[in-house]
């Protein structure tokens, strides 16, 4: 380099050798620690929350409705949910809650998603804690290594997501009925499974992923004009992939806590018709 | 017109050491950080080393950190503080400093030099490039890039730790690869060149962990993360993670 002063191979981060000798890791005079505190306080609330019910293994079913968290139930010990997503397909051997079972896939999907990526890495793992604010750790390889390479397979959780949403949907279709499976009612709950089913349907879209699938791969998107169009949708949703995510995973848990006082007998679903 | 005396705090000092200096100097209406600069330059500081050009936030020069944020001096305005607000203006602290507020920033042209440049496609002469608007419309909005290098300089990749500087080449020039994977006349892959698997392989996209801060900084707006960073990971996916998509390209073999 012209001047001389080649950085030195020690890591010192933004204390290192030939760099402007300044001792503060950082010299942010706003709030910026805010922002990953909220982060980290949110996803710890939810992280409190959905394990319980996770585990609590009761409580998650009160015609018409499933709990999200439950659907679709795959094990022996799964309650009678007439015409519901039910499915016997992990016998009588599982006898833990079968949330664990399918509720793998869905935390997979937001495990890996590239908005949560960022939200956890700043708020739980400071790294960076916030821009230009040094991180406490002394060596990093990002995600080129075990466990962190396995951020790549966020694709193959998106597709599971596909599924996930697809039987929700099923679970928002029977919310249509009474207590007695009679169609053409509407409750409260209606509402709170159509509006989480949006959410969750606008929040899968927008991965990432699923952007470079319908069309961001491609090199030339004048000859694939019906993917073009289904790119620039995606994209369009995208832009607000942190938003859906944070809608997405409140009225997921709305969802399931509503259940959880039809269940519990907290609470009575107001009949609209 | 009003006028005021701000107070700043500016690093002075060079590869061997140094330290933040006090100022008070006159602000008025409708300045930006670079002209206090300059009039600490013309009234306080004669020697006060700083890198400009432009002026108008187009010739990527004037980077520094302005109370701790990597920003164009030129493109913030004084109105973005309040009055009683002391004012720290630093090098960049990624590179390593010249004097004052210049750095070394020859980090980023050594990077730039590693990544292949376009690949002319062999059948066609200059001049006889024809492309569709939406084909290149993803990589125009790589080209607003001005190398202010801001994006390389928050990168905590590089500006935590050092030792990754070999390995990384920073969000600046992985974009500009995602940019020649995005050209669509690039023949790249006709020569041998797979610049999907490079970007993994000899670039270092795996040492982003998509914090976005690149994104935060970009004076022009560009969406570095989302537009260029994350693409260019899927992309890699693609040819070294997707088991489904590599068996699919083996049996088709057919290009995009």
């Amino acid at each position: 380099m012209a001047t001389g002063t080649e950085p030195h191979l020690n890591s010192g981060g933004v204390r290192t050798g030939t760099r402007a000798a300044i001792d503060a890791p950082h010299l942010r005079t706003d709030r910026w620690w805010l922002a990953p505190a909220v982060t980290a306080a949110g996803l710890l609330a939810f992280i409190v929350y959905s394990t319980w019910r996770a585990f609590a293994n009761a409580d998650y079913y009160s015609a018409p409705y499933v709990s999200p968290f439950y659907s679709p139930c795959v094990a022996e010990n799964c309650k009678n949910m007439p015409s519901g997503p039910n499915a016997d397909i992990f016998g009588s051997w599982w006898a833990i809650s079968p949330a664990i079972i399918i509720l793998i896939f869905p935390l997979g999907f937001r495990l890996t998603c590239y908005y949560y990526r960022k939200a956890y890495y700043r708020g739980f793992w400071a790294s960076p804690p916030a821009c230009a604010v040094a991180e406490p750790h002394k060596k990093y390889s990002g995600e080129t290594r075990f466990p962190l390479i396995l951020q790549n397979i966020h694709r193959y959780f998106f597709y599971a997501a596909i599924l996930v949403a697809l039987v929700l949907t099923y679970d928002t279709v029977l919310s249509f009925r009474d207590t007695d499976e009679n169609w053409g009612h509407m409750g409260l709950g209606t509402v709170v499974f159509l509006i989480n089913i949006a959410l969750i349907w606008a929040y899968t879209i927008s991965c990432h992923s699923c952007r470079h699938i319908v069309g961001g791969k491609l090199k030339h998107f004048s000859k694939h004009p019906v993917r073009y169009k289904a790119w620039q949708f995606v994209g369009k949703l995208n832009a607000r992939h942190m938003l859906l995510a944070w809608a997405s995973l409140v009225s997921v848990a709305v969802a399931d806590f509503y259940v959880y006082l039809l269940a519990s007998g907290a609470f009575d679903d107001p009949r609209f018709f | 017109m009003s006028s005021y005396k701000a107070r700043f705090k500016v690093w002075r000092g060079d590869v061997k050491g140094g330290g933040l200096e006090d100022f008070e100097v006159e602000v008025n209406d409708g300045e930006v950080v670079l002209d206090i600069i300059h009039r600490l330059q013309a009234t306080q500081a004669p020697d006060l080393a700083v890198r400009w050009n432009c002026k108008a936030g187009k010739c990527g020069s004037c980077s520094a950190e302005i109370n701790g944020r990597p920003r164009l001096m030129c493109m913030t305005r004084m109105s973005v503080f309040t009055r009683e607000e002391t004012i720290t203006v630093t090098p960049l602290r990624a590179f390593p400093v010249v004097r004052d507020l210049v750095t070394d920033v020859g980090f980023n042209y050594q990077k730039a030099r590693e990544v292949p440049a376009f690949v002319p496609p062999a059948e066609l002469a200059p001049g006889e490039y024809r492309m569709m608007q939406e084909d290149v419309d993803r990589s125009q909005e790589f080209r607003k890039c001005i190398e202010c290098f801001l994006c390389q300089d928050t990168c905590h990749v590089v500006r935590d730790h050092e030792e990754n500087k070999p390995a990384f080449a920073g969000p600046r020039f992985l974009m500009r690869v995602a940019e020649l994977d995005m050209h669509p006349l690039d023949a790249a892959s006709d020569s041998g060149l797979d610049r999907k698997k490079t970007a993994q392989d000899e670039h270092g996209l795996g040492y982003c962990n998509i914090t976005k801060c690149c994104t935060e900084v970009c004076p022009e707006g560009i969406k570095i993360t989302d537009n260029a960073l994350i693409p260019l990971k899927e992309r890699a996916v693609d040819r070294k993670y997707d088991p489904l998509v590599w068996l699919g390209s083996k049996i088709r073999r057919r290009s995009s």
